[in-house]
């Protein structure tokens, strides 16, 4: 169920468009935002909110990275694996990552602190190899930092 | 040398407020609008001042323009578009400009919604750019307050609109019928052209779909002018170009220089050279759907007029290097791969090709290719050429493929002879290097 103060914000996101429909992203983001991920219900009462079958919305859902309809843990990580991190080494620092805690590409360690998935390029190429752990951006990094990085995150 | 589009960004990464931006100069041109200057004279200008979208395909944005429907019988409404979904790898020019200078990017949108008789904007941001997004938000907060947007504005009769959207990830949002349809609430496939946005575009109504970096340039052309425009650029498209530069070079950044810059200047004389012991074998000029540039083109003018086609395109501009401690077939690997991830799925050639080729380039990495994967190489270049998909993806993955066959071919043959990846063997120099 959501909750009010989840219909609000979603009564908020429908006044940038000229239909409800037009929020689907918005309204998958907004609650995510909130539950961690879109499970089967959550789905059925966004879907009821913007008058679309849930069928629709689902194929929205699956379509786009950032939405998950699978549990994640606390934190995730995007590992930006695009071209000019892969030229300066970000297999070996995902490769570190396996090392450290457990977890491939795709997968949420076992205490459910971290889920590490795949990016694309995420625009800091500059200062390559990057990752990115919830919304912020870690540049720079090497098989040697990544551990102090990824133990802010608990 | 004259950098109007990132001359007031701060260098410490902070964002320029609203006071700043109005001071040096920022929302000046809408006083000109309430001074008389038609939309049609704006028009005039941006096409006088050969401005050409920034977002990799070069379209002169005065044509663009010519085709939406204008006059008191024109659909109502019309949408403006800012194409903020960077995700061409290699490429971080607009969130240099967004995060650093949000303003620009509204002031833009409002002349370019007034041009054209547009009252309502969105600015189409991927999901990953929070910074960008909060300094957006926090912008768009300020003009209307101010009375920039959602306000007529004085002396015009004219009021726009802006809204953020946040999308949620897929290369393929930067095509600009699919951006469309995501903005619209489905899923991101391409559509159809015709109809072009221009007549049949966001539910249907009059669309405009321009990339970050364009729209930035508009109000400096509206206060300035055509002739002063051209003054900034060394070649026949006005105005200056955010270039950048990626890879194992010993400076790794974003400088913003006159249109028709050549990559030999901006690689050696900004980005500092190559990096200790490497040497460098190719440039992508501007993102992965560009087809490499090696020695011989380095002093060309990187601009949209001056590369013949058979050699390349400028892209977005932002450079990646390969150097010869890299193996070409694994860094196409990567941008294949890139490709076949990222595929909308809508049309068999690119959903099926797109795998395949990423397949037959992991058996020349494992080293079991054989010279008829060469051959198949070589073909699914022809497969997959424009017009043989629905939209450019595909063919754009082709042409860093089809340049690294003709540039690096020997390299993959040397993987078939040799039935190894010849860069594989040498992790204690790669060590070395970063």
């Amino acid at each position: 169920m959501l909750s009010e103060t989840e219909r609000r914000e979603l009564e908020e996101a429908v006044k940038h468009y000229p239909d409800k429909r037009g929020a689907a992203i918005d309204a998958l983001l907004t609650i995510q935002r909130r539950r961690g991920w879109i499970s089967d219900d959550l789905l059925l009462d966004i879907a009821q909110f913007l008058e679309i079958t849930a069928e629709d919305l689902d194929s929205v859902a699956t379509f786009y990275n950032l939405i998950f309809r699978k549990p994640v843990g606390r934190h995730v990580a995007f590992m930006c694996d695009s071209i000019s991190c892969w030229i300066k080494g970000c297999e070996r620092v995902q490769e570190q990552i396996k090392n450290l805690y457990d977890v491939e590409l795709g997968q949420t360690t076992s205490d459910g602190r971290l889920t590490l998935l795949p990016i694309a390029c995420l625009g800091q190429c500059e200062r390559a190899p990057a990752i990115m752990i919830d919304q912020d951006v870690h540049g720079d990094i090497t098989p040697d930092t990544i551990e102090q990085i990824v133990e802010k995150y608990k | 040398m004259e950098r109007p589009l990132t001359q007031h960004i701060h260098p410490d990464g902070t964002t320029r407020t609203l006071r700043e931006y109005v001071k040096d100069g920022g929302y000046r041109c809408l006083q000109k609008l309430a001074a008389g200057l038609a939309p049609k004279d704006v028009q005039r200008l941006v096409t006088e001042a050969g401005l050409r979208g920034r977002g990799g395909g070069g379209f002169p944005t005065g044509t663009k323009w010519s085709f939406v429907p204008m006059g008191p019988d024109a659909p109502k409404p019309k949408y403006i578009v800012a194409n903020g979904d960077e995700m061409e790898p290699g490429t971080f020019k607009d969130r240099v400009l967004m995060e650093g200078d949000s303003h620009g990017l509204i002031e833009g949108m409002i002349l370019a919604g007034y041009a054209l008789d547009a009252e309502v904007g969105y600015i189409f941001l991927r999901g990953e750019y929070h910074l960008s997004a909060q300094r957006l938000n926090q912008a768009i907060a300020e003009a209307y307050a101010e009375g920039y947007l959602g306000k007529t504005i004085p002396g015009t009769g004219f009021r726009f609109d802006l809204h953020l959207h946040s999308s949620a990830g897929r290369y393929i949002c930067g095509e600009e019928t699919a951006l469309i349809n995501a903005l619209e609430g489905k899923r991101a496939v391409p559509r159809a052209k015709p109809p072009f946005p221009q007549t049949v575009g966001l539910w249907g109504q009059p669309t405009v779909v321009q990339n970050v970096e364009t729209f930035y340039n508009l109000p400096h052309i509206v206060n300035h002018g055509a002739a002063w425009y051209h003054s900034l650029s060394h070649t026949q498209d006005g105005g200056t170009k955010i270039y950048g530069v990626s890879g194992r070079v010993i400076h790794p950044g974003w400088w913003e220089l006159p249109l028709g810059t050549t990559a030999r200047e901006i690689l050696e004389e900004h980005a500092g050279g190559m990096a200790n012991g490497v040497r460098f074998r190719g440039v992508l000029p501007g993102g992965i759907s560009t087809a490499f540039l090696v020695e011989k083109h380095l002093d060309l003018p990187l601009d949209f007029s001056s590369l013949p086609p058979q050699v390349g395109r400028l892209g977005t501009g932002t450079m990646i290097v390969l150097d010869d401690h890299t193996c070409p077939v694994g860094f196409v690997l990567n941008l294949e791969r890139f490709f076949a991830r990222e595929s909308c799925g809508w049309c068999t050639p690119c959903r099926e090709g797109l795998p395949w080729v990423a397949r037959i380039l992991t058996s020349f990495e494992e080293g079991h290719a054989s010279k008829d994967d060469l051959a198949l190489l070589d073909m699914h270049t022809k497969w997959l050429a424009p017009g043989h998909t629905f939209c450019g993806l595909a063919p754009g993955a082709m042409a860093p493929l089809q340049s690294a066959l003709q540039y690096f071919r020997e390299d993959f043959e040397q993987h078939i002879s040799r039935g190894r990846c010849p860069w594989s063997k040498k992790p204690a120099q790669l060590k070395v290097l970063v």
